[in-house]
């Protein structure tokens, strides 16, 4: 599996974990529930955001997590149907 | 053909060359045009306005920008951001505005956005006696705002030196990057006298040390000093994406808690001028190489002193006048030296302050140290300073 | 502490604002849940989607929490004094007309210690962008009462709730001539992105104040411990009224739970702006 990168039908979720702060806004405004938080924590022990299982095919690339998120630490980006790497 | 209309006057020219009958306020206005003065922004008060008032006929007539600002906290800080911007900026006020200017003066320091200041000085403290004259904001101007860092003052005599000084502030401060101040006096600058300005070509305007690499490439650091501690600038709208900040900052600009970086940083700022006194430094000797007593007089005063230097000679005693053109920075070696010659006897210092001057010359020397003083409104006569010498 | 891999996620260490962003300097200084951070990115995608060469962007700031937004922003960038961001930020675009200038300053900074700079600039319509983030105290202080604190507000410098009446400050802008005004939140991040993009593509004195979150100093004493309880009470109280037709009704009590927060474009005129007519 490539781990670097998740695909979900209409978006993809990328994070820089390391300038997470954990306040929250993208998981609790996504408005698909698309995100958790993660089980381990970056170098300043905050939990960062992740694709809740299950929901890899729900992100609609609202981009609604990326414009709210203080720490520029979100991103999603348009999937395609055969994405592949590059 | 007779020609029924007049033609339009033709459009004054930056430079106003040729000799006239001019107040030293207004020699100023001309001499910062004359320097490429492109931006103004002033507060009205006594007794610099005229300053302003010239340049807000002269300076949009000449493609300037002049605007009148709410306060002096305003005038000061859209001088250094028109400064940031490219601008050879002045502002033009006296002691109260002056105070409520110091607190940028620091940011025009640590920034190193060169701006020039003119305070035409008044009785003071507070209010004061706003229409007559003062000499004590000398101190103020060295040490006014809050931390160490470096400043040049000139102390025009005269109009011809308002404006001689006021284009050379602009030179210097662009050359150090540094605050720079025209100290000058009620009196000086009411007073009226023959000014000459210059034909075009006789001036020669110094223009900023700009960055040597091309924009957008490699990142620029805006505070990485050559070897004479003056860094390159970079202007707003020139691509280089320069940040300032009145915080301490490292070279590119960014801000850094750092007691070490603070030291070099400010030791620098002080530097600057420091190291380069003997350049920066300008003085007048009048009748000075066999004088036992040394006047050191400033401004208005030290046309008094002037003329009591004719009179004690007039009565065969061997005085002579230094006259600081730079109060910042003090021609202290000047003092030292003349206080080591074996020859002076004694300084003597007239001054529209009550000692502030004298403190400078003190500190240099423990010879005997005559202070005429006055604390403003009116200024020590050359009958006095005689009379106090000979007393 | 290495980062692990986790099966859902696609870690990268860059984000598409980067360019706009000095990311060398990220994580920013800002607490956990402060809204400041979300100001900075719209303010960066405003940039990127304003058709205008960064280069001719220029970010003013002054003092305090909302004043660190100039020192992250890839633009030139000024830090000024306590309040003289406006006059700082007038210098260069008097000198520059063709640069867009944007202030990025709090409450405090704009309106208490700049309020003299700031009806003047507006009075005098010059053209500048004026983003205030209003966070209700002095955050970088540790809270103290400012010149919106509300009524009944606890702070450091009020331990028994504030006293005074806090500014209205779209009635403000409006009031001294501000020729473009708005209030959003930094939950309305899509309409505070078209607010901030009019402001760049309009002359004159514009100004959007853009209420933030400041769990730290103002939230902990105030009931909104977290940065999401104050996003929650903005969902749950502000109403969009654009070109609203009093003025006076965008007063706020956010202390009130039943009072509602308008937020919306309110005013959007031409005056003619400074200099124009020179």
């Amino acid at each position: 599996m490539d781990l670097s990168r998740a695909q979900v039908p209409h978006g993809l979720v990328h994070v820089i974990a390391e300038r997470c702060k954990q306040c929250d806004f993208c998981i609790s405004y996504c408005p698909v529930d698309v995100l958790e938080y993660s089980e381990d924590t970056n170098s300043k022990g905050h939990h960062f955001p992740v694709v809740a299982a299950g929901k890899e095919q729900a992100c609609v690339f609202c981009r609604f997590c990326d414009l709210i998120c203080p720490e520029l630490a979100i991103f999603t980006s348009e999937s395609q149907a055969d994405a592949s790497d590059g | 053909m007779v020609k029924l209309h007049a033609a339009r006057p033709p459009p004054t020219p930056r430079l106003l060359s040729g000799a006239r009958f001019m107040q030293g306020d207004h020699a100023c206005a001309e001499g910062a045009l004359a320097a490429g003065l492109d931006f103004f922004a002033g507060y009205p008060i006594t007794p610099s306005t005229e300053v302003a008032e010239r340049l807000s006929d002269r300076l949009p007539a000449v493609g300037g920008r002049f605007v009148q600002m709410e306060d002096e906290l305003g005038s000061i800080a859209a001088i250094i951001g028109a400064s940031a911007a490219g601008a050879r900026s002045l502002t033009a006020t006296s002691g109260p505005g002056f105070s409520l200017m110091m607190e940028n003066i620091g940011l025009a320091a640590m920034m190193e956005l060169p701006i020039v200041v003119v305070n035409v000085q008044r009785a003071s403290p507070s209010t004061g006696l706003p229409t007559m004259v003062g000499q004590s904001d000398i101190l103020q101007a060295r040490w006014g705002s809050h931390g160490d860092y470096g400043v040049i003052a000139y102390c025009p005599d005269s109009p011809q030196e308002c404006f001689d000084l006021t284009f050379e502030a602009f030179n210097a401060a662009d050359r150090y990057r540094v605050p720079v101040f025209v100290l000058m006096d009620e009196v000086v600058g009411h007073m009226a006298e023959r000014v000459v300005i210059p034909e075009p070509g006789i001036l020669s305007i110094r223009v900023r040390k700009g960055p040597r690499q091309p924009p957008g490439k490699e990142p620029f650091l805006s505070y990485a000093p050559d070897d004479d501690l003056v860094p390159p600038i970079a202007h707003a709208g020139e691509g280089y994406k320069v940040h300032m900040t009145g915080l301490t900052h490292d070279e590119r600009g960014y801000p850094i808690t750092d007691a070490g970086v603070h030291h070099k940083l400010v030791t620098r700022l002080v530097d600057k001028v420091r190291k380069h006194a003997d350049q920066i430094l300008m003085t007048e000797e009048f009748m000075l190489d066999d004088a036992d007593t040394v006047l050191l007089a400033i401004g208005c005063t030290s046309r008094s002193a002037r003329h009591a230097v004719r009179m004690a000679r007039a009565q065969g005693r061997h005085w002579g006048l230094l006259r600081p053109k730079t109060v910042w920075p003090f021609p202290s070696d000047r003092v030292r030296e003349l206080a080591a010659s074996g020859r002076v006897r004694q300084f003597v210092v007239p001054e529209i302050s009550l000692g502030q001057l004298r403190r400078e010359v003190e500190r240099l020397t423990r010879m005997p140290v005559i202070n005429i003083t006055h604390a403003g409104g009116a200024m020590p006569t050359p009958e006095q300073i005689l009379e106090a010498v000979e007393s | 502490m290495s980062i692990p891999v986790e099966a859902n996620i696609s870690l990268v260490d860059k984000h598409p604002a980067d360019d706009l962003l000095r990311a060398d300097r990220f994580p920013h200084i800002l607490c956990p849940g402060c809204g400041i951070g979300t100001v900075i990115h719209t303010y960066v995608r405003a940039i990127m989607e304003s058709g205008v060469d960064p280069d001719r962007h220029v970010c003013v700031s002054g003092i305090g929490c909302s004043g660190r937004a100039a020192g992250y922003v890839n633009v030139d960038s000024y830090h000024a004094t306590h309040g003289r961001a406006l006059p700082f930020a007038l210098g260069i675009a008097l000198h520059k007309p063709d640069l867009v200038v944007t202030v990025i300053s709090g409450d405090g900074d704009l309106t208490a210690i700049g309020g003299n700079h700031f009806i003047h600039a507006a009075r005098r319509n010059i053209n500048l962008n004026v983003i205030c983030i209003n966070n209700f105290n002095y955050g970088m202080t540790g809270g103290q009462t400012g010149p919106t604190s509300p009524k009944g507000a606890r702070s450091p410098t009020a331990p028994d709730g504030n006293q005074d009446h806090p500014f209205i400050l779209p009635h403000l802008a409006h009031a001294i001539g501000a020729s473009f005004v708005s209030r959003w939140t930094v939950l309305h991040v899509r309409q505070f992105q078209e607010a901030v993009l009019r402001m760049m593509e309009k002359d004159g004195f514009c100004f959007t104040e853009v209420l933030a979150p400041c769990p730290t100093s103002f939230g902990r004493p105030n009931n909104f411990a977290q940065g999401l309880h104050e996003m929650e009470m903005y969902r749950d109280r502000c109403h969009i009224e654009n070109g609203v037709s009093r003025m006076s009704d965008l007063q706020i009590d956010i202390m009130d739970p039943d009072w509602p927060i308008i937020v919306g474009n309110f005013v959007d005129v031409e005056r003619g702006s400074y200099g124009e007519h020179a």
